[in-house]
Formats: C-alpha cells, structure tokens, sequence
C-alpha cells in the first residue's frame, strides 16, 4: 500500500480537487483506491466523489466521569491535568469535558474512585463506496475543538488498498501532522501567489520536520507571479505538475462536477500524476 | 458602561476564498483600526500590510516531555501510560540499560502524565516555546499577529493571546474597532477567535464547498451566539449556486453583506503588496467598499 497525503499550508489551493481526481481516476486504472477525507472540519470530498454511504458510527473520546459522592478533595486530579479540564470546590469534582484532552491522568490518579474513565461523542464516521473508490470521512461535530481524535479514527478505518489518498486540512498545526505524519510521500498544492507562497514555505518546513518524502503541484500556474517556482528550484523541490488556470475546471468544480470527467484532456493530468506518485 | 471597542472576525469555513484580501482592504477604509491576524498556523496578512515589528514575544501555550537519558531504567511505566503513542523504546543507551524510552516531541499532547508516573524521576517536564507574537505598526494601525511554531501544538491558545493584546492595544490608544483575520475549519484557532466577538462575517464563494462549509460554519456562530453576516466573493463565477447561498443564508437568519465579483485584480494587488481597494478604484473595489459599508453601519446601529 502506498499511502499519498494531499496537504497545502493555504486553503483553498485545490486540495480536494487534486485528492478526489486522483482517487477517481486511479480507480478507473484498476488500481485499488482508498480515499480518507480528514479535513474533518470542512469535509468536501464527497461533494465530488458522491458516495454511497453504507456504514457510520460515532467517534468517541475518553473523558473523566464523576462519581458522585466519592470525591474526598485531594486535589490530585486538578493537579495533574494541564488542560483545566477538572476543578474540586471542597468535596466535589467538576469536569469541563471540551478541555479535556483525554490523557487519562485525573482518572488514573484518583484514589477513591471519584473519577472514572468515560466516553463522549464529538464526531462520527461514514465509510462507503463511491464506484471503484472505497471512502472513508470523518466529521466533526459543531463546537468541538479538537479534530485529530476524529482524524486518527479515519486513518484507522481505512480498507486495505494499493493506493491511498489522503486529504488533509489546510495549515501547519496538530490536525494537519495528525493527517500526513504516517505517509510516504505529501503532495502540496499551492497556488503561485504571495499568500500561496508565503504558506507553501511554512508547510515545507512541516513535512520536512517530520522527515516526509514529499513535492509540489502548482495549481492555477499562469496566474500570480514566478516567486514559487524559483523557490521550489533554490529548494531543489520537485514540482510534479503544473496546472493552467482553466474557467472550466472552475465551473466544474463549483457544481461539484470531477474534472477528470467534466473536463477534455483531465482525465490524462491525473492519470500521469498517477503514476508519478506511485513510483516513489 | 460598556466596552469601548468592538470585534469583527472574518472567518470563511471552507480556506482560500478571500478572507485575507477581504481583511486588508477593510483596514485601508476603516480609517483607524487594530488588526489581529488569528490565522496562526498560515499568516498572510503581513504580506500586504508591510508591518513594523516594534515588540515580540514568545509564545508558551503549554509544557512538554522529554526523558532525562541518564535516569531511564528503561522500566516502560511511561510508554504503558502515555495515550497519544509518544513513547518510543529506541532512545540511546546508558549505564543501566541498552535502550532507553524517548519521547516524540511531535506527538506529545503535553499533558505529562509521563513524567507523573515516572519513579525515577526521569522524565523532565517543561514550558515549551510553541511559537512567537508580534506587536508591529502598519499603514492602517496597529497589528497584533503570531506565527506558531513548525508542526506545534495550542493554535487556539495563540489565538487568544493574539485576541487579547489586539483588544489592549484599543483600549490602550483609544480605537474603536478590531479587525480580526480568522482560520479555515470550525476547530480551537475558530472557536478561540469568534467566542465573544461582535460580528462575524463569512466570507464563503459559489461553490458547493463553499455553501457546504458555510452552513457548518453558521451553525458555529450560533452554537456560540455570535451575529453573522456573509459575503459572496467571485459570486458571478457561478451566479446560480450564489443565488442558493443567498437563499439559505436567509433561511438560516444570516444577513447577506454582499456580493463581490472575481477580479484578477486580487492577485496583482497581492503581488504589489497592496490591499485592492488602494490597488484599483474600480472593478471588485466598489463591491469590497460596500460589504464594508453594511457591515461597518451594522455594527455601529449595535
């Protein structure tokens, strides 16, 4: 299996477009095709890949439970947790579950049973077909905070394939390293833009602090300036694609059409992209 | 007596659809403002507004773990306890053993449940540097922005501490308004720079994406009580899926702030570090001035 993540400092790039093209038209190559969307916070991939969803359930996280009338009031549990997730108001232990980073401490420190191992829901995954593409999303829910719990159930509901795509969410952050940190190779998309630029820098650092494989796709290549392939050639960083600004990629993508197959000559753009990051 | 400031977030849900531009040129007409760049993990606004750095901090959002080799014995307490797998067993050696654990510095949530267990005291734990934080002066005010360090944890306690020294800095030199830069996404750096706030504006565009984030991201506004207002930027790229997004918004009881065409002249301006209302008087530049003129007389109706 090789796993391919599709990541990009700025939004916005073509992520999605890249990931769910490349998964659509790998899949038509008979290879094996899994695709994970982990930009559990805005997911999109299923606005173009149209899964049929045959399985969901939610994705839990530990979190202390209170037993009442059993706290003695060490303070232990406040002690240990760094999130201020527990308070104790003289005999009494109060838990604020969206600090809580489910490390586990308070619970394990408790001497008298007040706190107990829990579970609560922040998000579900769905896990379907879309034609050939085994998919697999996760979706967190309004007001939670942390997405990586959500991100490492995806990784780890993925089918076993020949190729996996993964579609990450934009930045630099915990939910982004939770999504490629296990890849080998990244593919990032970045648009040849000051913004673009100044983004696609901050995500090179990233994969290159986690020791990643990883190259560029130009997205929109003949808008903006010359600044990121000169960077990328200073950098000795291979851009594996350069992709023209096409009105028609555009309205394709803003139905939630592929491109692959609204579009003449996609099909191909992807299909060669395809084997490049299968070799290695 | 109330607050003497007020706080507009822009924030888009889905990235890359304006927000940063967007934000630039409402500092060039707002006269005076303090700008707080929120979006951490990917700052963009300093690219256009060319800021003076006149103070900067480090930023310390949390502690981290890291084994003291020559105490390991190499007992494994902490990788038994560890619940973010940050515990490896190929550390370098020492007196007593031929391995030692490490700690991934990377995986580590920083919640040192590690080093509490550790019997031998062996496991060191301590404020980490997780990023930086900036006071500078721009053309259109002062700036409050940050950049988290490479691969690091607690955006959205960055975000908050960007929040706050923006809103000392208007209280401070007597400004009414805070202009505040968001993230992508519904997570911490989201919730952390909308919790609070006076008004949000989304600035979505006409895409399915676009209106699928949207409505995540209004859900957000409410679940917090925070007014909202969107913006359709490059709306006319598809003028039915922006006329959908304008009658969905209405069902969710969000204002429609308004409409901005796609103008190639977004880019160039970015390209001369100009915000585009300074860039060009014309195409996409009147739309931006009257997005800011509802918003701008909304806010000040309260």
């Amino acid at each position: 299996m090789r796993k391919i993540a599709i990541a990009s400092g700025k939004g916005g790039t073509g992520k999605t477009t890249v990931a769910t093209n490349l998964a659509a038209v790998a899949s038509r190559d008979s290879i094996r095709v899994a695709y994970l969307d982990c930009d559990v916070e805005e997911p999109n991939g299923a606005l173009f890949l149209r899964p049929q969803i045959q399985e969901k359930w939610p994705v839990n996280v530990s979190v202390p439970g209170v037993e009442e009338g059993m706290c003695t009031g060490c303070g232990l549990c406040r002690e240990i947790c760094q999130y201020g997730a527990v308070a104790v108001v003289n005999r009494n232990v109060l838990v604020f579950p969206e600090l809580c980073h489910g490390c586990a401490g308070c619970w394990m420190v408790c001497q008298t049973g007040a706190l107990v191992e829990s579970k609560r829901t922040i998000g579900r995954l769905e896990m379907g077909r879309a034609d050939k593409v085994d998919f697999v999303q996760g979706i967190l829910n309004i007001g939670e905070a942390m997405s990586p719990p959500v991100i490492r159930e995806v990784k780890a509901a993925a089918a076993d394939a020949d190729l996996l795509i993964i579609d990450s969410p934009p930045g630099t952050s915990c939910p982004v390293i939770e999504s490629i940190r296990d890849a080998d190779y990244v593919l990032l998309v970045t648009e040849p833009t000051p913004f673009g630029l100044n983004d696609l820098v901050l995500a090179v650092e990233t994969v290159r602090t986690l020791a990643l494989p990883f190259g560029v796709l130009i997205n929109r290549s003949d808008t903006g300036d010359g600044q990121t392939l000169d960077y990328c050639r200073k950098q000795d960083i291979e851009v594996l694609a350069e992709i023209p600004d096409d009105r028609r990629v555009a309205e394709a993508y803003s139905r939630g059409e592929l491109a692959c197959d609204a579009v003449q000559d996609y099909s191909a753009v992807f299909a060669s992209l395809v084997k490049r990051l299968l070799k290695g | 007596m109330g607050k003497k400031h007020q706080e507009l977030v822009i924030i888009s849900g889905k990235g890359g659809t304006g927000k940063t531009s967007i934000v630039a040129s409402f500092a060039a007409l707002a006269g005076k403002c303090v700008l707080a760049d929120c979006d951490v993990d990917a700052a963009d606004l300093h690219l256009v507004l060319d800021p003076q750095v006149i103070r900067s901090e480090d930023f310390s959002g949390g502690k981290r773990a890291s084994v003291i080799t020559g105490k390991c014995t190499a007992c494994g307490t902490c990788a038994q306890v560890c619940r973010f797998n940050a515990v490896t067993f190929d550390g370098p050696p020492n007196s007593r053993a031929e391995k030692t654990f490490r700690i991934d510095p990377i995986a580590c949530e920083g919640c040192g449940v590690c080093s509490w267990f550790c019997e031998d005291s062996a496991i060191d734990f301590g404020p980490a540097v997780n990023g930086e934080w900036f006071v500078s002066e721009t053309r259109h005010g002062p700036m409050v922005h940050a950049r988290l360090g490479i691969a690091e944890e607690n955006s959205g306690k960055l975000v908050s501490l960007v929040r706050k020294e923006a809103v000392n800095l208007a209280e401070e030199r007597g400004i009414g308004l805070v202009v505040i830069d968001g993230s992508p996404g519904i997570g911490c750096p989201v919730i952390a720079s909308i919790t609070g706030a006076d008004m949000v504006l989304v600035v979505t565009e006409p895409t399915v994406s676009g209106l699928h984030d949207l409505l995540r991201v209004a859900d957000l506004t409410r679940h917090f009580a925070t007014p909202a207002m969107v913006c359709i930027n490059k709306w006319d790229l598809n003028p039915r899926v922006a006329s959908e997004i304008e009658e969905q918004a209405g069902r969710q009881g969000l204002g429609i702030a308004g409409k901005v065409r796609y103008d190639r002249a977004v880019t160039k301006a970015q390209i001369s570090r100009l915000s585009v209302v300074e860039y060009q008087d014309n195409g996409c530049s009147g739309d931006i001035r009257s997005v800011w003129k509802s918003v701008s007389s909304l806010m000040q109706s309260g």
